[in-house]
């Protein structure tokens, strides 16, 4: 596959940073060893494989391991159709990794999106303020350890929060067969 | 011969008067000219707009001047999810308005926070502004808020407006003194 060309490229150019390629249902997914490295590697994937396209910048939250943050970018070649995956991992203690800005100027909202949601902190962004809540909201709310409820806060004249009742909730669905009972559980349990 | 058509009002059978009380013509007028704010917030929003175009028509009540400046609304229609962002701002808007307001609170969320229970979404309008009517519905059938608008009429109607305006011309009198 045409896919998979780019991936070895990418690693014949970055050597052992560059670990993969996992295919999923034809999706190429590469990691990334070094997430100081990244702005380097997306510039090679944009001027030189032709990613021109940065369709999102995503993270999750690996609770309880470490490093604790992935950062996903999701690349795409509008000249074949190519999509490209590419994962880094983040520490909690550094929570911090260098802005592709100068790479694809799309990427300044997705870095300010991920610093409002996740708090994790994109170097050399011009503008990383919050882009959904408020200046002065003090949490991260798509954190793990963020209860869905939320917390109250209080910025006199700007907005407040307060805890939502969720009466039982929040309610779950699980993957796989098996009946309705099984498979939708009211509420998520705290050992599960 | 001389002919001589009646058309509409008959002033030698009714005279040239109509007999009523002031309080009553004036809460006519108003109750007739509600003019709503919309505060379009989301997908309630859309069915708004059908509220106002030819289909249900929401001018058949007197409410089709949808006013963007609170300045000029008397009712105002909270049509969608607050969140806490906004919510700030839907406070200020209805401070805006000149007394007397009416607020109508339609569909799910705006009334109680709909299914967004979570950290971001007001738990219901009535937390910030108070609501006279809520409507139920994700969204509510154009019908239904209409149905509302009904009931402000109504609640209008039997408003005391002159000494209401005794009450209000004594509050700033007070407050000048």
């Amino acid at each position: 596959m045409s896919n998979l060309d780019p991936a070895s490229q990418l690693k014949a150019k970055f050597g052992d940073l560059i670990s993969g390629p996992t295919g999923f249902r034809g999706e190429i997914t590469l990691k990334l060893a070094d997430a100081e490295r990244i702005a380097e590697v997306c510039e090679f994937a944009k001027t030189k494989l032709g990613f021109e396209y940065l369709v999102d910048i995503s993270s999750l939250d690996n609770y309880g391991e470490d490093p604790r943050w992935t950062v996903v970018y999701e690349l795409r070649n509008l000249t074949n159709n190519a999509e490209l995956r590419i994962k880094t991992n983040v520490s909690e203690e550094k929570s911090e990794l260098p802005s592709v800005l100068g790479v694809w100027a799309t990427s300044n909202w997705h870095e300010r999106e991920i610093y409002d949601m996740m708090g994790i902190r994109f170097r050399g962004h011009p503008d990383l303020r919050r882009i959904l809540m408020w200046e002065g909201y003090p949490y991260f709310p798509l954190r793990k350890d963020f209860p869905l409820a939320g917390k109250p806060t209080n910025v006199p004249e700007v907005a407040f929060s307060e805890i939502a009742p969720l009466e039982g909730g929040p309610f779950v669905t699980l993957p796989g067969s098996g009946g309705a009972v099984s498979r939708e559980p009211r509420v998520r349990t705290p050992e599960e | 011969m001389q002919t001589q058509s009646e058309i509409g009002y008959n002033s030698k059978i009714e005279g040239d008067v109509v007999i009523t009380r002031i309080d009553a013509a004036l809460a006519w007028f108003q109750k007739n000219s509600v003019w709503p704010m919309p505060m379009g917030l989301a997908c309630c929003g859309i069915e708004l707009m059908a509220v106002g175009a030819s289909r249900f028509d929401i001018s058949r009540f007197g409410s089709e001047v949808m006013r963007f400046s609170p300045r000029q609304s008397d009712c105002m229609i909270v049509a969608g999810t607050v969140t806490y962002k906004m919510a700030g701002f839907v406070k200020r808007i209805y401070d805006q308005m000149p007394s007397p307001k009416w607020v109508i609170a339609m569909g799910a969320c705006a009334s109680t926070g709909g299914m967004y229970r979570s950290y971001a979404v007001l738990q219901g309008v009535d937390n910030i502004i108070p609501v006279d009517v809520y409507v139920s519905g994700c969204p509510p059938r154009p019908e239904a808020v209409l149905d509302a608008l009904i009931k402000i009429q109504n609640q209008i109607g039997t408003e005391p407006v002159l000494s209401k305006l005794n009450v209000v011309a004594q509050l700033t009198g007070a407050a000048k003194s």
